[in-house]
């Protein structure tokens, strides 16, 4: 029944990518309220899932590396909802739903949807460490999002070859701060994360506090960068399109090494 | 009822005809009075007049040319050939396409649509527009309000001043806190600074060899002038540079720029080079953070964006032709109450 819900949400950011792409590829893109609402609506049928496997669990649904990327994905779209029209970086939808449909259907076909035979005690610490961290990785997904749209922005304006969805891009200095936000909520939030997973009482895998504190070290770096202002906004972007594909890859390989082998 | 527009646009008449035509102060009252019109409106802009009326009998289209021409006494001639007469749907369909800017010198403009929207004002006030061109005009501005939103026709600058502002607010969004430097003080800058005044600009710079020419620049678009030997200092604070000097090579340059950039790498500079020859060297747009744009480019990028909406028309034209089918029922309907006859005529001359 669960995983039925998370088919029709993955429809429906399916949908919103194909309609971007017909569009784009048409030379008519426009950013209508379908993308808004179709993801609104993944996102409703994504809860449900997370709430119908959490209910099935008796816990916070973070337990195998399928439920880790589908939360992620929930995150995702959480922070487009809330951050998106705040910003009017409604295009954004258009990046996001093929992210986010990318993550569900890996975390479909991928046949990783096996619940790991040695779990640790549920607790609250341990879940607040885990939701928030994975709410923050949606942060920076994001923060990833408005680095491709600038570095998309910013290649159209030194080529001088603009095309009909440049006009709906938001202009290069709102993304700029866009990203910064994006950013700093995300290391505010894995720095609350990283602190929770203190407190579970339980003894602490050292290759994920390592790896916690690289992808911490590595947001902080980029912030640090940003607010010295020596470095081009655009090596910012592409640093955050660099940071989120190596934190996702090795959320991977950790939570996947995690249930292999005890770490 | 017959609902018909007679008119002469730039399609088919050039501005000294137009102008012979342009109508004067009680055209409509003659049009009503003397030519047996029960409802008229006058569409007069730079690019069109057009009488769209409404009338019990036909009316000869010689004889609305000859009520429209401003000194009345001046016989018609072939002059008369340059008219075009639409009627019924015709004239329908012909009122959505010039009000949604399709019919349009620069196809897409939208001021043709607030033209429209005073004419059919002044045609309510005077009591010379009735419920047919009232149920005509009203359904013409939501088409247009449609054409505009459902496609890309208005997308676009289409002029070398407008595309730079616009390219200026894709990089910097709001103007109130930009600061703009222009250096020279030719016509084509002091149209691109004033488009960027009218935009929010606060703080604009003008440095020129003549100090007088400078400040006379700055004094009309309530900017400062600077003296050119400091355009440097300048350029190290603004976001914005405009450049039209009559220098014979580039005062521009990666080696010139490199220094003033080193402490401002988070704030991206914008180069608009309006000169020829060039003031600014087409390498500058390799640096990190400038985004140079000289005349050739704006150009191309306004012939671009007039091709964009050449390309829209007939999404336009779809939306249009669905419209008109939708007013035929209410307009024979209409046609009907008024003489009884159920056939509608829609032959165009």
């Amino acid at each position: 029944m669960d995983r039925e819900l998370l088919l029709v949400s993955t429809l429906f950011f399916f949908l919103a990518m194909v309609r971007t792409v017909v569009a784009i590829r048409g030379g008519n893109y426009q950013p209508a309220g379908f993308n808004f609402f179709a993801i609104a609506l993944g996102f409703v049928l994504q809860t449900a899932f997370l709430t119908v496997r959490g209910q099935a669990l008796g816990r916070c649904p973070l337990t195998s590396l399928f439920e880790v990327f589908i939360f992620l994905a929930w995150s995702v779209s959480l922070i487009y909802l809330l951050v998106g029209p705040a910003y009017r970086l409604s295009l954004m939808g258009a990046f996001t739903a093929p992210l986010v449909f990318g993550l569900q259907t890996f975390a479909l076909l991928a046949l990783i949807d096996q619940r790991h035979p040695r779990q640790l005690d549920p607790s609250p610490w341990l879940e607040l460490h885990a939701s928030v961290s994975l709410i923050a990785y949606g942060a920076f997904a994001l923060a990833c999002v408005a680095g491709l749209m600038y570095l998309v922005q910013e290649r159209q304006l030194k080529r001088r070859r603009l095309n009909s969805m440049f006009y709906h891009f938001p202009p290069l200095t709102d993304l700029f701060a866009a990203i910064t936000r994006l950013l700093w909520l995300g290391f505010a939030l894995l720095t609350v994360g990283i602190a929770a997973g203190f407190f579970t009482g339980q003894p602490l895998p050292y290759v994920k506090i390592a790896w916690s504190l690289g992808v911490w070290l590595f947001y902080a770096a980029i912030l640090f960068a940003r607010h010295l202002g020596t470095t081009a906004p655009r090596a910012i972007a592409a640093l955050c399109v660099v940071a989120f594909t190596a934190a996702l890859s090795l959320l991977w390989g950790i939570t996947f090494l995690s249930q292999t082998r005890s770490l | 009822m017959n609902l018909f527009c007679v008119g002469l646009s730039h399609h088919t008449a050039d501005v000294e005809l137009r102008e012979r035509f342009a109508g004067h102060a009680a055209v409509d009252r003659r049009l009503r009075e003397e030519l047996g019109c029960t409802e008229v409106l006058l569409l007069t802009t730079c690019n069109r007049v057009e009488v769209y009326a409404a009338a019990e009998h036909p009316i000869p289209t010689e004889r609305i040319a000859h009520c429209l021409l401003a000194a009345n006494t001046t016989p018609l001639g072939e002059e008369v050939d340059a008219f075009y007469r639409h009627e019924a749907l015709h004239c329908v369909q012909h009122l959505f396409r010039v009000a949604s800017g399709l019919d349009s010198m620069v196809i897409g403009e939208t001021e043709i649509l607030g033209q429209a929207k005073k004419a059919y004002a002044a045609a309510r006030e005077s009591g010379a527009a009735g419920p047919f061109l009232h149920r005509l005009f009203q359904r013409a501005f939501r088409v247009a309000k449609q054409v505009r939103t459902r496609t890309d026709i208005t997308r676009g600058a289409v002029s070398v001043g407008s595309v730079a502002v616009d390219l200026a607010a894709k990089i910097f969004g709001h103007f109130e806190k930009r600061k703009v430097l222009l250096l020279g003080a030719g016509e084509a800058s002091e149209r691109t600074a004033r488009a960027l005044v009218k935009r929010g600009v606060r703080d604009i710079r003008v440095a020129n060899r003549s100090v007088e020419r400078a400040q006379a620049l700055a004094n009309l678009i309530s900017g400062s002038a600077v003296p050119m030997e400091e355009w440097e200092t300048h350029c190290r604070e603004v976001d914005i540079l405009i450049s039209s000097t009559a220098a014979t090579s580039p005062i521009v340059t990666q080696s010139n720029l490199a220094p003033l950039l080193r402490d401002r790498l988070d704030r991206p500079l914008f180069i608009i080079d309006i000169a020829v020859p060039r003031d600014v060297a087409p390498d500058v747009n390799e640096m990190e953070g400038v985004f140079l744009y000289d005349i050739d480019s704006l150009q191309s990028i306004a012939q671009q964006s007039l091709a964009q909406r050449r390309e829209q028309i007939a999404a336009g034209e779809e939306i249009i032709a669905g419209h008109v089918g939708d007013f035929s029922g209410w307009f024979v309907a209409a046609r009907e109450r008024t003489i009884g006859e159920p056939s509608l005529r829609t032959s165009e001359s």
